[in-house]
């Protein structure tokens, strides 16, 4: 039998939030100890053995043995959570305790206590996003350099600050309390968010990492739904975007999706079981007073992803969604999308001028897909020396070697 | 065909998550293309890397490790091959080559009574 799809990360997830819990947040790296010594053992008897039949369960079970002797062996010299601390310093107690906190119902919360912790508002958005991706992901350091096009050493930098504060955070988040859930709550949501974006728009050259990336932030979505306190409104409407979204990637001609509206899309590529999903969620979320950039998010998801063909596309419903979007969250990037849904509907010209009138347009100076819209929208109004322009600006800006091909093959097509 | 023992040394131990991933697949791919090729007498057994050491005349009894981490043996495999030659053929496909690890290829000695 072969291993699923990324079960040692997803496994790491969870063992590490779990021993967490027990060793205490100050212990961390102890945790990551126990789980990496977990996944020596289980290499060295599965090659031989072969996987056996519940791999989740033998890997827990290897990393509870483990815990009970560095519990045992470390209790004189550290401490370890709080709340059962006394349990450990006896023998009497020790084993019965641990096999209780390895429990179903125990380690049920986990890995969502683990997401809520590393969302700690000390925390700048990118040290809780890599936590994430390091801590709850079984992402390494390399690994997470790759997806956001960083160095080892910057990453590793991060990730080691982030634990410092995460450790003198003293203990993990408490999700029993509905106000302080409700308080981190949108911190967790706008991390997901980013997560996935970074896999959709990022500036990683490798589609399967960028792949990855989607996957891991509906999954943790997907723990935080199962939640009575984390299945709000807001959180369907941010699964729903991101299956909407997810469901058109198999389709992508272009290198970021963000020229996605004026590329034509193959549409019998379409994720189309997502995409049911997605519009689910969608009808999930409409409920409550709450409107937020998450819902209006999903909408236009849905506007682009349900029409059987890319001519039925409701651009006037787009636009609207897209003011609504400018009202609530408004920013250099929602304008310029919103230009070129205006440019499919009302013709390039209203689209170029729309793109003129962005205000505070100088913070999308060094975004590549900022001269590619103009130089599409110049191209079609047959401008081919100003569309050339445009292109070689972008091009000059290219963050990786799909991009660089992707504007080099526009230069050409300005004949 | 002949009996062959795999004695596998060293290697790699995957401390994260995706690289104990690739080598798990790689060793269930080795093992599988052993077995359809009907070369996998017994896939064997890990051993553990720590034990008890008995040596001398009187009989000292020692904490394992034996050897230097690199040199101790992680596990065993049976093999059928034509011969020894064909034998340490099959052995170049093992992942273990990959972190540096040794396979040694020992006949099993036949015993014609």
């Amino acid at each position: 039998m072969e291993p699923s799809e990324h079960l040692f990360r997803h496994e790491a997830g969870r063992m590490v939030a779990t021993l967490t819990r027990i060793f205490g947040v100050h212990n961390l790296g102890l945790a990551e100890d126990v789980v990496q010594d977990a996944f020596c053992r289980a290499l060295e008897v599965w090659k031989f053995r072969g996987m056996p039949e519940n791999p989740s369960g033998w890997l827990m079970t290897t990393a509870k043995n483990r815990a009970l002797d560095v519990l045992r062996r470390e209790r004189t010299a550290r401490t370890f959570a709080p709340e059962i601390t006394r349990q450990l310093e006896s023998e009497w107690t020790l084993a019965p305790t641990v096999e209780a906190e390895f429990g179903p119902e125990a380690i049920k919360d986990d890995e969502l206590r683990m997401m809520f912790s590393c969302c700690n508002p000390q925390l700048p958005e990118e040290g809780q996003i890599s936590l994430i991706l390091n801590i709850l992901c079984g992402f390494s350091v390399d690994e997470i350099a790759n997806a956001f096009v960083s160095s080892h050493a910057a990453i590793e930098k991060r990730i080691t600050r982030s634990k410092n504060v995460l450790a003198r955070s003293r203990k993990l988040f408490d999700i029993s309390g509905a106000d302080d859930f409700a308080r981190r709550l949108a911190a967790v949501q706008r991390a997901l968010y980013l997560l996935f974006n970074e896999g959709y728009h990022g500036a990683s050259p490798e589609s399967a990492v960028r792949a990855d990336l989607c996957r891991e932030s509906m999954r943790l979505a997907s723990i935080l739904l199962k939640n009575p306190l984390g299945a709000t409104p807001s959180t369907y409407a941010l699964a729903a975007l991101m299956c909407l979204n997810a469901a058109r990637l198999p389709a992508r001609r272009d290198v970021s999706g963000r020229l996605a509206a004026l590329g034509d899309q193959d549409r019998s590529q379409f994720d189309q079981a997502l995409a049911q999903e997605g519009q689910r969620l969608l009808e999930l979320s409409a409920s409550g007073a709450e409107l937020t950039d998450y819902h209006i998010e999903a909408a236009i998801a849905w506007a682009h992803t349900s029409p059987l063909r890319t001519e039925d596309t409701d651009w006037a419903m787009i636009v609207s969604f897209y003011d609504q979007l400018s009202a609530i969250r408004p920013s250099p990037v929602v304008a310029l999308n919103r230009a070129i849904a205006i440019s499919q509907h009302e013709g390039p010209q209203r689209g170029l001028d729309e793109i003129h009138a962005i205000e505070d347009s100088e913070r999308l100076a060094n975004y590549p897909f900022y001269y590619a819209a103009l130089g599409e929208l110049e191209l079609r109004m047959q401008n081919k020396e100003a569309a050339r322009m445009h292109f070689a600006s972008a091009l000059r800006l290219a963050r990786n070697s799909m991009e660089q091909s992707f504007f080099e093959q526009r230069i050409d097509a300005c004949g | 065909m002949n009996e062959f023992v795999f004695l596998y040394r060293g290697g790699e131990h995957g401390r994260l998550p995706e690289r104990a991933q690739q080598i798990m697949q790689k060793w269930v791919a080795w093992f599988k293309e052993l077995t359809d090729k009907g070369h996998l007498k017994d896939m064997g057994q890990p051993l553990e890397r720590s034990g008890k050491l008995v040596s001398g005349k009187r009989k000292t009894v020692t904490d394992g490790p034996f050897a230097e981490a690199k040199d101790v043996i992680g596990g065993y495999t049976l093999i059928l091959a034509k011969d020894v030659n064909e034998a340490a053929e099959l052995a170049k496909g093992c992942p273990i080559f990959e972190a540096e690890g040794q396979v040694e290829v020992r006949p099993i000695m036949k015993l014609n009574m």
